[in-house]
């Protein structure tokens, strides 16, 4: 597995003034932000705000009028997503229906090449990871809501990426879950020491997983609070 | 739905007696009975034994007409599939001006007669191409490719756009994201696709006796040509049941492919993205009048021709179109005036026949469970027999007193019903079972009785999927080309045969003709399909506010 070559002491995310309007709408103004080594970070703001936009943007899946991303101390303003070694977990998850828990845990070392056995053997660790021994062979579409948050976390993991993205990991979720599930989040992101930004609109949930918190108006040029709903896609 | 259905199938104590209307069945089951399983019974058992098999098989050129037929669906297929997948793209994931229209222009083509679709090939083509495999190819792509597009895009449509970024984000070029989670995803869609147009391309007859020339006949052509030109009925009756074994073949592995390739999807639409840059809006754009273009090409050609003789504008073919000689004493053969009225009194028998029927069979497959199955199925079968098949089987079945009716031009229209029939089910069916039974019971708290409450819920429910199912047919009927070709005489045409017919003859005058004829029927075609689409959207509008 190959390690995230980092320059030292470099921010694992960097977002440098990045500016995203669409059309006539302004989303992100300037918006600077960044996430240390192994730091877990919640990205805060009313809905609006702008903070899925951010996530895409350092994901490479939504342009910048300008300003730059960095990963790893490395500018990746330019490349297309499946370059920037960012790992992301998609509100509503997004596993591939038309491939079981195992191939879908797989498919980010499918991409790099990765041979079989080892696929295997790395499945095998991610799901023990995220406590969902044995699940090789279920059906994506047979999941619990719990169960389907988890795969699409080992998912993200599996390929090692230089940072994990995680948009409203929890929402939606009833109460107990949800409590149990930012625990579980918070001791595997821990445990695997892999840098994090996190969207949530939930302060008892930033504290309880992340390092700090950021709220997203306060990190622009103008503290745009335009109380619309998240910008279309 | 299942709900519903359990609700219809408990004995509703406020609903007219299921027994009446499961005797109303008795109308359309002796239809069926009397014009499509006696008909077919009789081209089974007439014709097919074993020397008329040897017989037939043994034939020059049949095998090159079995390879021709398959090749050219094979390849019309593959290339329909091929052009059909970007403006799929364009509709399924897009949201953007001219959008509906867009989509409504592409499904066109499909709900013109075969016939409009050859003519309008013959009028666009280079003389060179008319009369070989491409102008065959060519036309069946322009047909079908709403098949494809409309398929396919819907399928599309339900994918969410974020499957693919999440393959982005787990390192994915755009050429595997496309490999590993598009194409299998749509992989349901693009093999119920190919075999639609497959089986479409495998039996078309219109398109091919007028593009593919004598030189190219496709099984379907050769079953006409040896029952009306070479009165060869038993080789004609093999061939037919022949083609009748393939389809069935073909439709069978097709349920197979199908359910295998099932992947469980949400049902809602994903958000259609918008241009947001200036590229994806010029591209958009593009692909738009691209599209646009190659949809209206061969319609326009048609239009402008019947305006040409001889290299000249002209209004000469609109307005002579009751003449039926060239020059005194030169007949034409064709008269294509008389055509227009016999076609619109075909068509208004028709419609009202397979509404009848369809409206019947509705009301008892909606309350008998599994006899009902058996109807509706039954009513489907006129669907996936050849018209031309039928034609024969109606031909060699009513042409002995008491039933000599091969003269009778409401035979012809009849047939017409029957391939109708199956569209007002589907178009009735729905909004029959849909009807939970307890509005019935409200009905009746409200103080109506059984009968009024079935008028005031079930058939004022009913009136618009009528109009639709009534315009269905009337499009059908007047576009239907294949059994109207083995039972009209000359001299009796209707305006599909007598197009074909006046394309057959030398000459400019003729040809013009029969791009007037095909004109006007592309012009009515799309009014009834147009009456359609409106009234789909308005009740879709219910249903949304509902």
């Amino acid at each position: 597995m190959p390690l995230p070559e980092t320059t030292v002491d470099a921010p694992a995310l960097e977002a440098d003034t990045v500016t995203v309007s669409f059309g006539p709408r302004l989303v992100l103004d300037a918006v600077s932000m960044s996430v240390a080594p192994q730091e877990i970070v919640a990205l805060r703001g009313p809905s609006g705000s702008g903070k899925t936009t951010l996530l895409r943007v350092i994901a490479g899946l939504v342009a910048v009028d300008s300003g730059s991303v960095r990963v790893a101390g490395i500018d990746v303003t330019a490349e297309p997503t499946h370059r920037r070694r960012i790992g992301m977990v998609f509100q509503d998850n997004q596993l591939f229906p038309h491939r079981d828990v195992a191939a879908n845990v797989a498919f980010g070392l499918k991409m790099q090449g990765v041979g079989k056995r080892l696929r295997a053997q790395r499945v095998e660790e991610m799901l023990e990871l995220v406590g969902l021994r044995g699940f090789q062979s279920r059906s994506v579409t047979t999941l619990s809501g719990g169960e389907a948050k988890r795969v699409a976390l080992a998912r993200s993991l599996a390929p090692a990426p230089a940072a994990v993205l995680l948009d409203e990991p929890l929402t939606g979720l009833d109460r107990e879950l949800h409590d149990q599930l930012a625990a579980d989040l918070a001791a595997v992101l821990r445990s695997h020491r892999v840098s994090t930004l996190l969207v949530t609109h939930d302060a008892a949930e930033a504290a309880a997983i992340a390092d700090r918190s950021v709220l997203l108006p306060s990190l622009g040029r103008a503290a745009a609070a335009d109380a619309c709903e998240d910008p279309p896609r | 739905m299942d709900a519903d259905r359990a609700a219809l199938s408990r004995p509703a104590v406020n609903a007219p007696p299921r027994s009446l209307r499961i005797a109303l069945a008795a109308v359309p089951v002796a239809f069926l009975a009397l014009f499509y399983v006696w008909p077919l019974t009789t081209l089974l058992g007439r014709f097919l034994n074993v020397d008329a098999v040897v017989d037939a098989l043994n034939r020059p050129g049949l095998a090159r007409t079995a390879w021709f037929t398959l090749w050219q669906a094979l390849v019309s297929t593959a290339l329909t599939l091929a052009l059909g997948l970007a403006p799929a793209f364009l509709l399924g994931r897009w949201e953007f001006r001219g959008r509906r229209v867009l989509r409504a222009l592409v499904t066109v083509p499909f709900l013109l007669p075969t016939v409009v679709v050859g003519a309008a090939f013959v009028s666009l083509l280079p003389d060179a191409l008319v009369g070989t495999p491409t102008a065959v190819i060519a036309a069946h792509v322009f047909f079908n490719i709403a098949v494809v597009v409309r398929v396919v895009g819907a399928l599309w449509e339900r994918l969410p756009p974020d499957l693919d970024a999440a393959a982005r984000t787990l390192g994915a070029p755009p050429v595997q994201v496309w490999r590993q989670v598009t194409l299998p995803l749509l992989r349901p869609a693009l093999v119920s696709s190919s075999i639609v147009v497959f089986l479409f391309t495998f039996t078309s007859f219109g398109a091919v006796q007028i593009l593919g020339g004598s030189e190219h006949p496709t099984i379907e052509v050769e079953v006409a040509r040896r029952a009306l030109q070479l009165g060869d009925v038993s080789g004609s009756a093999v061939l037919a049941v022949l083609q009748l074994v393939v389809l069935g073949a073909v439709i069978a592995i097709a349920a197979r492919l199908q359910r295998r390739a099932r992947v469980p999807l949400a049902r809602d639409v994903a958000p259609r993205r918008r241009p947001v840059t200036r590229r994806q809006r010029l591209a958009l754009a593009g692909g738009t009048l691209l599209t646009a273009a190659v949809v209206a090409a061969p319609l326009v050609a048609l239009a402008l021709s019947s305006f040409r003789i001889g290299g000249h504008w002209t209004f000469a073919a609109w307005t002579d179109l009751g003449e039926t000689e060239i020059r005194p004493g030169l007949g034409l053969g064709v008269d294509a005036a008389g055509s227009i009225l016999r076609s619109l009194r075909a068509a208004a028998l028709a419609t009202a026949a397979s509404v009848v029927v369809g409206a019947l069979a509705s009301s008892a497959i909606a309350v008998a469970r599994q006899h009902g199955r058996l109807l509706d199925i039954g009513l489907m079968l006129p669907l996936a027999t050849s018209g031309v098949t039928i034609g024969l089987g109606m031909l060699i079945t009513f042409d002995r007193a008491p039933v000599d009716w091969r003269g009778e031009p409401w035979l012809v229209a009849l047939g017409h019903a029957l391939v109708a029939a199956p569209f007002v089910v589907r178009t009735i069916l729905p909004v029959l079972t849909a009807r939970p039974a307890e509005w019935l019971d409200a009905a009746a708290t409200l103080g109506a009785t059984p009968s009024r409450a079935w008028w005031e819920i079930d058939v004022a429910r009913l009136r618009r999927p009528l109009v639709v199912a009534a315009a269905f047919a009337a499009a059908i009927s007047l576009g239907e080309f294949g059994a109207t070709t083995l039972l009209s005489r000359s001299g009796r045409e209707t305006v599909p045969v007598a197009i074909a017919r006046l394309l057959g003859r030398a000459g400019d005058i003729p040809r013009a003709q029969a791009f007037v004829l095909a004109t006007m029927l592309a012009v009515v075609t799309t009014a009834l399909i147009l009456v359609v689409d409106s009234f789909d959207r308005e009740s879709g509008g219910e249903h949304a506010s509902a």
